[in-house]
């Protein structure tokens, strides 16, 4: 209660207004902000969407069932894959392959649709001729694509035995841009906001203004604050830019609650920022402040599910997965855009991203201290 | 929250600071009373600096203890805090923002709102001149001009203490002048003033004068005192002095 009766006079308040206005006034900074997402979303999106297409493929179907069916039709229907031949036996595959007639294979096991059925994973073989390592790596990475959003469907809602048909307005291509996209919000929002925050207080210690900040009596909450929240708008302004332009460009839906998924977005954002002012607090300059966030990119590019499916990794890489923020909003974001899912599915994702910005806010202001040393 | 009664502004017993295997100060005991001027003299890194922002609760000492208007530097820097101004060195406010943006939120960090605070910036802006240029980007500003708005920001809360490290550095004689009017304006209304200084002129000004050397505290005392001690005819030759014996140290 004596706090917030004091809420009117806290630091807070002069704190914030002092980072907007150093905020307009930073083009440069506020440029980047803007820019980068529409740049890197063209990146991507492109980059990924013009995989190798059309690899003569050939399928060996052991399972003979409506769902190997499906996962071929899936394939073909990803445009990388065009399947020239189905062959009975695993000998004729290894011919059709070594002579260069297939350049790709399909291989679906027996047990795959019992599996499913048993809410098992159904395991399929991809082979993929290696001879071009670039048109195999991106038949490799757009098979995985396939694969996964299949899977994202399988696992979407209901028993599994139920929801095995696809829904029609569900990305019926797989194109992999509808399922990249979305992913690319959350990858290029923990970039940009950790990056920033993680300069914030650097960028102060090395112009001498922090000293000066810090032998006033401002308590270290305002402090912390007042240099999260004004990125806040940053974040929402960055989605909403790659929204639109995700929706122009590559035609992603957006079939749940636009604003649920502002609303879950908040406690990814504050996360974000909370761990690039707490990267802030450990470093001592801002080249190792940036060279930090960079570091911090790669285990969100490689193992929040971005690209890779979790389910596919080793043990320990799921678990650093599960320590990064951007494993939970990315399911939040696929869920919210692709499938149309609501908080009654996405809740236990809400709940950690949640706990990770009060931590992680929390950590800040406990690790950062009002001296200069 | 009862208020200490203090009579010395500072009182400082065997104050040490290490950094790693260097020690920038080492053993400082010395208390400045109420009310006064005092002057820290000593060549470039002999410690003020150092000893400044430990009185300030910016670093930790290591070893000793320390008063600042009453209150310990280790257990109550924020309580010293709400009491005192610091002018750093390095110009320690706000490029982007304007003279009058600064002044205004240094004035509200430190609790000032509404009319009572248009009415100290008002008379900050009288007091130091800065009406020409309070819509100016600090940054852009000359140095002089730079060491007035930093002192506004300094005093906005009519601190009981000022510490002010190399206030008039890179500043030309007329605003230094202009400089230590308001000092001794402030400190005529009670205002407990440290100042360190690479200036004579402006050593002799202060009430008392201590010399720092290594890290150490070798002379404390007024101007005449200092001149009798070392047995030289004005500050500038003590200085040189203390120098001398610095450099024939190290060799
Ligand atoms: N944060 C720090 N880390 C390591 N060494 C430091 C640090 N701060 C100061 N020093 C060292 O401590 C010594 C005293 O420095 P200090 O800045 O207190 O000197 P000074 O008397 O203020 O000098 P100047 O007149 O140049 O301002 C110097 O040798 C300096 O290099
Ligand atoms: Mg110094």
């Amino acid at each position: 209660m004596s706090w917030l009766r004091r809420l009117p006079d806290l630091p807070l308040w002069p704190m914030l207004w002092k980072e907007l206005v150093e905020l307009r006034r930073d083009r440069m900074t506020l440029g980047l902000m803007l820019g980068i997402p529409a740049i890197q979303l063209a990146l991507f999106g492109y980059a990924i969407q013009t995989d190798v297409r059309h690899l003569p493929t050939v399928v060996l179907d052991e399972s003979h069932s409506s769902e190997s069916r499906r996962l071929v039709e899936v394939f073909r229907n990803s445009g990388n894959f065009d399947v020239v031949r189905y062959v009975p036996d695993r000998a004729t595959l290894r011919r059709l392959i070594e002579t260069g007639q297939a350049n790709a294979a399909l291989v679906i096991p027996p047990d795959f649709f019992r599996d499913i059925r048993r809410g098992r994973t159904g395991e399929a073989q991809v082979i993929v001729d290696a001879a071009d390592p670039l048109a195999s790596a991106a038949a490799l990475s757009s098979a995985q694509l396939a694969g996964s959003a299949r899977a994202l469907e399988l696992t979407g809602a209901g028993p599994p035995a139920l929801d095995l048909r696809v829904r029609p307005w569900y990305n019926p291509g797989l194109r992999s841009a509808v399922y990249i996209v979305p992913g690319i919000i959350g990858v290029l929002l923990s970039l940009t906001l950790v990056l920033i925050t993680s300069m914030a207080i650097v960028r102060e210690r090395e112009r001498g203004t922090l000293e000066q900040l810090i032998v006033t009596p401002i308590d270290k909450t305002s402090l912390v604050l007042g240099k999260i929240l004004p990125f806040l708008l940053i974040g929402y302004v960055q989605i909403s830019v790659i929204l639109v332009l995700g929706r122009l460009l590559f035609r992603v839906p957006i079939l749940g609650s636009l604003p649920l998924l502002y609303l879950l977005s908040l406690a990814f954002i504050v996360a974000s920022l909370a761990l690039g002012l707490l990267m802030s607090t450990l470093v001592r300059s801002q080249v190792q402040a940036m060279q930090l966030s960079f570091l911090f990119l790669l285990p969100n590019i490689l193992l929040s599910g971005f690209v890779f499916p979790r389910q596919a990794m080793p043990e320990p890489a799921q678990w650093v997965g599960a320590a990064l923020p951007l494993t939970y909003f990315l399911t939040i974001l696929r869920g919210v855009l692709l499938k149309g899912v609501g908080l009654g599915e996405l809740w236990p994702e809400t709940l950690v991203l949640t706990g990770f910005a009060v931590g992680l806010v929390v950590l800040s202001v406990v690790r950062f201290h009002k001296t200069i040393e | 929250m009862s208020e200490p009664a203090w009579t010395d502004a500072v009182v400082a017993e065997h104050l040490r600071k290490t950094f790693g295997t260097l020690v920038a100060v080492d053993d400082i005991t010395m208390t400045i009373a109420r009310g006064e001027v005092f002057g820290f003299l000593g060549p470039n890194g002999s410690g003020k600096t150092t000893t400044i922002r430990m009185l300030c609760g910016l670093m930790t000492p290591s070893g000793g203890t320390a008063t600042v208007v009453g209150y310990d530097v280790r257990r109550d820097a924020e309580r010293i805090r709400r009491r005192i101004g610091y002018m750093s060195q390095k110009f320690g406010l706000y490029d982007d923002l304007t003279v009058m943006e600064n002044m205004r939120f240094y004035a509200s960090i430190y609790g000032l709102h509404g009319a009572a605070r248009r009415a100290r910036l008002a008379e900050l802006v009288a007091e130091l001149g800065l009406g020409d240029r309070v819509d100016q980007l600090a940054g852009t500003l000359s140095g002089g001009w730079k060491q007035r708005l930093a002192l506004a920001c300094a005093v906005a809360h009519r601190p009981a203490m000022l510490f002010l490290d190399e206030p008039t550095a890179g500043v030309d004689p007329a605003s230094r002048r202009i400089f230590w009017q308001r000092i001794h304006a402030l400190a005529g209304q009670g205002t407990t003033i440290l100042v360190t200084t690479h200036y004579m002129d402006e050593a002799e000004q202060c009430g008392r004068l201590a010399f720092l050397s290594r890290g150490h505290l070798i002379a404390v005392g007024t101007v005449p005192e200092i001149l009798a001690q070392f047995h030289q005819p004005t500050i500038e030759d003590v200085f040189i002095e203390l120098q001398r014996r610095d450099e024939g140290a190290v060799v």
